[in-house]
């Protein structure tokens, strides 16, 4: 059973993949974000200044073993535990440190000198993520496992834990940043560049670690801001037929559909799940098939999630809930 | 000298060294098992840390073929998650350290010219814990029931019961006990280092081995006792609900990061070093000449291990710290690169000034030295808190931690294996399988962890036991998948060299390499680490002084007999090596063995909430300890003095700081020390994060604290003057007054119990009635120990034991009060004052 869950799974990720839908990136070296720039660019000065280091001393090293048969005056060869074990690195490394200390500030800059304009709340839990939209005018914007933000303008992030430690990383857009309970973090990011992109949790947070994800998405200004507005509103799809079968199953005790009765805070906010590049927070792609095998079999799909698994309901059931579900969008 | 030494005629020198073989020999039969010999005890140590180590790669080879491909489903979630934190800290607990304790119980004596560790009971101890613990905790996974929470145990995925099963109460209680096991090996080892070398090893002349050893030894016992004290609140948290983690009630789960890695980046040192003692005994032998920059070497070990404390928040760089405090600890983390180059170029030097026979040790010396760079380079690379934001927590850590402890730890092990093999069965070890091994080993290695480096900037998170397919880790993966297993082929080779049969294989010659240090006199078919203890001027006394072995051998030097019946070695300044003291130490025995499985059963018991078990084992070891203490300890010789040989008569008793006993209790307590300040650093962490400390709590009755500090202070008084009028010889007014003291003892406690509890304070409702109520305890705990003490004392002065002029018990208790009053003064005045004062 597990074997053709997780098959299935990965299989319709990569029919996803091969469908031409847009593919995410998950890779440091691939910044498209500010921060991940300038920590892509220390990382390519380190790599060379270290390769350099490693083949002298290795070289060295091995000419002593190997190849040196003149027994050293025991003065030069203090003078080279002084030079190569002191000075040298002495130098390099107060040089390099300079560098990532200049760096710093102006990776992370926060709140008083530029405030950002749109902040969003992100909140761990095993093993999604809860997103709450603040924009400078109107009212908050629930969402989950999923992350919109306008190119070229700086974001600040709330970072929270429900449950246990956490942490937010999307690889090219920056660094990561601990969710952890009772304290609540910031971070502000920017992207640089438009694009879909994947952020693992980075937190051992238990069972289903792995299985947690979230897309973020960045976007030109424009259509970022007629996209929230349209957030905003119940979608279009929440008074369609399977959204009766939704509700008399009882999954509104824990998801929250805008529009409807469904206004349960236990699991993500389903208001635009059609719209979103995944589900089961960023490991199945966003299709039909996908989510009506989540509904029936989480417990495989996702080990120690709290959703439970209702494979118990009529198959036809599970399929109009899950096409009632791909059109809120 | 010679004027000193008797011609002996072969009948007497015969009869001479069967008395001392007969002293030395080991228990035959199943009785061998209560052997304390150092070499028995090193043996079984570092066999059975090895056998963990290769337990736990077994668990690497699992996760490795589970990430092999994508979407894999050979291991469920649940037991990677297991296999990982298994593999973890087995590595790190129940392998890396404990090697080192082995290897160091087995050589220090004969390297250091002395006959024995100074509590050779204590080692057995200490192995008979270690052995009980790591199985406890290894075999766990077979009932499905391991740690999962990762090696780290970060709260509140281990401490909240939600999430955690009886795994973390395994890994808490059982590493716990084995953090104790690794305590009482640290504080022999710096014992024996500072008190037992032999006449004339000036501290200058201490080969290099044993210099690391002290400075390591010195790190665990500043190291340990902040995770102990982590533990304990965890374990409170676990057990009893004390919210110390808990956020919803004034808990925080960062302090038990702050604590674990105040540990846990020390650790990484308290591993790496050793592992260079090894390179800084092999270099020079094979390099034939003595090490170029001696002092530049143990400068540099001081100096990474006193940098290493102040490191550990570089693991917590993503956890959301002011900025400051990351620019800080990046620079120090940095600095630390310094004397770990030293290290590297005084090996270079000592070769480009001798002339280097390249052997099997070498091989996987310099070989683990090419790998330990990388990890190097890579670390200086993470200890940058920006880089680190992108590569904490992702394959690329993973690589550069493997590349530091596998070529830092692991190859430099092997080679010390290759190296001292002729120490344990006077046989090398096979040239050309060394060779096999070290290439796969060295192959199989960068093929597995090069590529993780890549996989984590490409986004590779750690501790996932599968990843999906498309995002271009699968090539990767597999490679690693296929250099693990290459890289498991060279540890089965080194096994099968160890393990297979050599008996057809002749004798090897004494000291195979010509290596200049004291531990290649010894001779593996004797039991007595050096057949009479020399008189060193050296540091490299078989190079240097002519004749030595033969002379040692021939049993021309101190205490060549044993006359008496007695193990005995000498116990000599720390600083000049002056001979001040014969030792006797203790032999044979199984109070080690009951003592150690009973403490273990008491903590096992604990685990599963058999509260009755848990009293009875706990009953048990009291007894065995106090039993062990009463016949093995502070007896008083035969006879005042004893003649050592060379014309020299030395005293057979020393008390106050002359005893290795004093040095151990001050060494322990300093430990204990450090487990009481990571306490107090709680209380006050929790102070700094709060603005409203208290939570609106009553705290605790300022003047109940202030009564109990005085009380305190007044038993400690009397403990100070019992001991001043038993050396002038009134015994019944010493009695009297330790009796006096414990009466004081028991009014503190009790008031200071009084001073919580007049306000009702109750520990599960906040975090800061639990803080107070942890200290108290902790003083409390101290008192009740301090009390058995005292009646421990009174009970060997009424049994003659302990007289005017033999007061090394009394000496050692009051020293231990010296520490229970600093305990006792501090907690009530911060528990009683502080709040007020705020």
């Amino acid at each position: 059973m597990g074997r053709y869950f997780s098959l299935s799974a990965a299989s319709l990720l990569l029919a996803s993949g091969s469908a031409g839908a847009q593919t995410s990136t998950q890779s440091a070296l691939e910044s498209a974000g500010a921060e991940a720039q300038q920590i892509e660019m220390l990382f390519w000065v380190m790599l060379s200044g270290g390769t350099v280091i490693w083949l002298g001393v290795v070289g060295l090293l091995l000419h002593s073993a190997l190849v040196n048969r003149r027994r050293l005056a025991e003065k030069s060869a203090s003078s080279i535990i002084l030079w190569g074990g002191v000075v040298f690195p002495s130098v390099t490394l107060c040089a390099l440190l300079a560098y990532a200390l200049w760096l710093m500030p102006g990776l992370r800059p926060f709140a008083q000198a530029s405030p950002a304009a749109l902040r969003i709340e992100v909140t761990g839990r095993q093993f999604w993520w809860e997103v709450v939209y603040h924009p400078p005018l109107g009212p908050p914007v629930a969402s989950a496992n999923e992350i919109r933000l306008p190119v070229g303008e700086r974001v600040e992030l709330t970072l929270k834990s429900a449950d246990v430690i956490h942490s937010f990383w999307i690889p090219p857009l920056g660094g990561k940043m601990d969710m952890i309970p009772g304290r609540t973090n910031r971070l502000s990011i920017m992207a640089t560049k438009a694009g879909l992109f994947r952020g693992p949790c980075a937190e051992y947070c238990g069972t289903s670690h792995a299985l947690m994800a979230l897309s973020a998405v960045a976007m030109a200004p424009e259509a970022f801001r007629s996209w929230l507005a349209a957030q905003a509103i119940p979608a279009e799809g929440a008074g369609a037929s399977g959204g009766a079968l939704f509700l008399r199953h009882g999954c509104g005790s824990c998801h929250v559909v805008a529009g409807t009765d469904a206004r349960g805070l236990i699991g993500p906010d389903l208001s635009h799940i059609g719209s979103r590049a995944t589900v089961a927070a960023g490991i199945l792609p966003n299709t039909e098939d996908a989510v009506a095998s989540f509904i029936a079999r989480s417990d495989l799909i996702k080990p120690g999630s709290r959703m439970p698994a209702f494979d118990m309901l009529p198959p036809d059931d599970i399929r109009a809930i899950a096409a009632w579900l791909r059109g809120l969008r | 000298m010679s004027a000193a030494v008797k011609e002996r005629s072969p009948e007497e020198y015969k009869a001479q060294e069967q008395r001392l073989r007969a002293v030395w020999a080991n228990p035959t039969g199943w009785r061998y098992w209560t052997s304390v010999n150092n070499y028995q005890i090193g043996l079984w140590y570092g066999s059975a840390a090895f056998a963990f180590m290769l337990f736990a790669g077994v668990l690497a080879l699992l996760m490795r073929l589970q990430l092999a491909v994508p979407d894999n489903d050979f291991l469920s979630a649940d037991l990677f998650n297991q296999a990982f934190t298994l593999h973890g800290t087995v590595m790190m607990f129940l392998f890396a350290v404990p090697i080192f304790e082995a290897v160091a119980i087995f050589l220090l004596p004969p390297m250091l010219g002395a006959r024995e560790m100074p509590f050779p009971r204590l080692g057995a101890f200490s192995f008979w814990s270690f052995l009980l613990g790591g199985i406890f905790v290894c075999g766990s996974i077979f009932f499905n029931a391991a740690p999962s929470a990762g090696w780290f145990m970060y709260p509140p995925l281990a401490t909240d019961k939600e999430f955690s099963g009886i795994g973390a109460d395994i890994w808490l209680l059982g590493l716990s006990f084995i953090e104790v096991a690794s305590i009482a090996a640290a504080v022999e080892l710096i014992v024996g280092i500072m008190k037992c070398r032999a006449p004339g090893m000036r501290i200058n002349l201490m080969p290099l081995f044993a210099w690391y050893l002290l400075i390591v030894a010195g790190m665990i016992l500043f190291a340990f006792p902040p995770l102990i004290a982590g533990d304990l609140l965890f374990e409170m948290e676990r057990m009893f609900d004390w919210p110390f983690f808990d956020a919803a009630r004034g808990g925080d789960p960062l302090l038990w990061q702050h604590l674990f890695w105040i540990f846990g980046h020390p650790e990484v040192y308290i591993i790496f070093l050793p592992a260079i003692a090894l390179m800084a005994m092999i270099v020079p032998t094979f390099s034939q000449r003595p090490i170029v920059g001696y002092s530049w070497i143990v400068l540099a070990a001081v100096g990474t291990g006193f940098l290493s404390f102040g490191l550990w928040v570089h693991h917590m760089f993503a956890t959301g710290l002011p900025q400051i405090s990351l620019a800080f600890f990046s620079a120090a983390s940095e600095a630390v690169a310094i004397p770990t180059g030293v290290q590297i170029f005084v090996f270079i030097a000592t070769m480009l000034a001798g002339r280097v026979i390249f052997s099997t040790p070498m091989l996987f010396g310099t070989g683990g030295l090419a790998i330990f760079v990388i990890g190097g380079l890579t670390g200086v690379m993470v200890a940058l808190a920006p880089f680190d934001w992108q590569a904490h927590d992702t394959y690329f850590v993973v690589a550069h931690l493997h590349y530091v402890l596998i070529g830092g730890m692991l190859f430099p092990v092997v080679a010390g294996l290759y190296y001292y093999y002729p120490l344990i069965d006077a046989k090398k070890l096979s040239d050309g399988l060394g060779r096999l091994a070290f290439w796969l080993m060295f192959c199989g290695f960068n093929i597995a962890f090069f590529p993780m480096h890549l996989n984590g900037l490409r986004g590779m998170p750690r501790r996932v036991f599968t990843y999906p397919a498309e995002i271009g880790w699968n090539w990767l993966n597999l490679i690693s998948t296929a250099g693990a297993f290459i890289f498991a082929a060279g540890v089965l080779v080194v096994v099968f060299d160890v393990l297979r049969p050599k008996h057809r294989q002749p004798r090897g010659e004494f000291n195979p390499w010509n290596a200049g240090t004291l531990e290649w006199i010894s001779e593996p078919e004797e039991n007595w680490g050096v057949r009479s203890i020399p008189i060193v001027r050296s540091r490299y006394p078989l190079w240097d002084q002519k004749d030595l072995a033969r002379k040692v051998n021939e049993g021309r030097y101190y205490l060549p007999d044993a006359e008496e019946g007695w193990r005995e070695g000498l116990v000599t300044t720390v600083l000049d090596a002056e001979p001040v003291q014969v030792l006797r130490v203790g032999g044979t025995s199984h109070v080690t063995i009951v003592s150690a499985l009973s403490l273990g059963g008491a903590f096992i018991a604990l685990t599963f909430h058999w509260w009755i078990a848990t009293a009875l084992a706990a009953i048990i070891c009291f007894c065995a300890v106090i039993y062990w203490l009463w016949t093995g300890t502070g007896e008083i010789p035969e006879k005042p003095e004893k003649d050592v040989g060379l014309g020299l008569s030395l005293p057979l008793y020393a008390s106050g700081s002359d005893s290795v006993g004093w040095w151990a209790m001050f060494i322990t307590m300093v430990g204990d020390g450090t487990a009481f300040a990571s306490l107090v650093f709680g209380y006050f962490f929790y102070w700094t994060i709060h603005a409203n400390f208290t939570a609106g709590i009553a705290g605790p009755d300022a003047v109940w604290s202030l009564v109990a500090a005085s009380l305190f202070a007044a038993a400690w008084g009397l403990m100070v003057a019992a001991r001043t009028v038993n050396r002038r010889g009134a015994t019944a007014t010493m009695r009297g007054l330790l009796v006096l003291s414990l009466l004081t003892t028991v009014a503190a406690s009790a008031t200071g119990l009084a001073a919580p509890l007049s306000p009702g304070m109750d520990p599960t409702r906040h975090v800061y009635p639990a803080i107070v109520w942890i200290l108290v305890i902790w003083v409390l705990a101290h008192a009740a120990l301090g009390t058995v003490m005292q009646a421990y004392c009174l009970a060997r002065s009424l049994a003659g034991r302990l007289t005017p002029k033999h007061d090394l018990d009394l000496g050692n208790v009051v020293l231990y009060w010296h520490f229970l009053l600093i305990a006792a003064v501090t907690t009530f005045a911060i528990i009683g004052l502080f709040p007020a004062a705020m």
